[in-house]
């Protein structure tokens, strides 16, 4: 794999749409559909990587969870009615530049320095078997520690959005 | 563009100003989150490019930072969600230019 295959430009072309859409589009609800197009796009970069686990990872984690919670969200937030003032803010011209920036900062660096980086092109061979090793072998005090976040998350998550009850003032 | 990594990069890079400029843009506080979630995406890409074009993809490293990256982003996301219902129902707006009290 020396060069790029044609494959690789419309997963991209997919992620980028996706993702632009995202951005522009008005209703918060055609938002998250767009969203899970790029999460989808991402998905299959991943496994245009050779990267089957976290490909898949990815798809469980974003398209069958923050997908779902971001809908949630939207519906309950009552989202689908449109602000009467437009939905984006009044500054948008300097946050258009600063992304501008950004990109181009960027995109500098990765032209300026990627030829003085080695490459190698095997595909690496990596099961889920080596995966599963390495959570429970080198890694596995990060393991813990995520297992610890996420559980605080969660329950940090629910008494964060359950109901207050109107206390006497 | 001669190199996969670059085009990779290149590709993370883009999605990494869309993600930005979405959450500096749009008012809706959901919205800004979207684009915070997509910024973390594009940067989980670079991960994934690092590890497979890099010298020592057995060794695994890039891989599991990205696995751990979207288990990390996944608690964020709930938080996140969270707080903005949270505030919704104290100030019934999800506008973030309407939110504009530190008083309850």
């Amino acid at each position: 794999m020396r060069t790029l295959s044609p494959i690789f430009y419309l997963l991209a072309a997919l992620t980028l749409a996706g993702g632009l859409a995202t951005v522009l589009l008005k209703q918060l609800v055609h938002c998250a559909l767009a969203v899970t197009v790029a999460f989808a796009g991402l998905a299959l970069l991943f496994l245009q990587l050779d990267a089957q686990f976290a490909g898949f990872a990815q798809i469980l984690v974003y398209i069958g969870a923050v997908a779902i919670l971001i809908v949630f969200a939207i519906l309950l937030t009552r989202g689908s009615d449109l602000p009467k003032d437009g939905v984006f803010s009044k500054t948008w011209f300097l946050g258009l530049v600063i992304a501008a920036g950004v990109f181009a900062v960027l995109g500098w660096a990765v032209l300026a320095s990627v030829s003085a980086v080695p490459q190698q092109n095997t595909v690496p061979a990596v099961t889920v078997h080596d995966i599963g090793n390495a959570l429970v072998g080198r890694y596995v005090l990060p393991l813990e520690i995520v297992a610890l976040l996420l559980t605080a998350a969660t329950i940090g998550a629910v008494i964060v959005a359950m109901h207050e009850k109107e206390r006497p003032r | 563009m001669t190199t996969p990594l670059a085009g990779y990069l290149l590709v993370a890079a883009l999605l990494f100003a869309i993600g930005l400029g979405g959450a500096l843009v749009r008012r809706n506080a959901i919205m800004v989150l979207i684009g915070i979630e997509l910024m973390l995406n594009a940067a989980n890409l670079n991960l994934i490019a690092f590890w497979r074009f890099g010298p020592h993809p057995e060794a695994l490293t890039g891989m599991m930072f990205a696995i751990f990256s979207i288990a990390v982003a996944a608690a964020e996301a709930a938080v996140g969600l969270g707080l903005v219902i949270a505030v919704y129902r104290h100030t019934n707006t999800a506008e973030l230019d309407k939110i504009d009290r530190m008083k309850g």
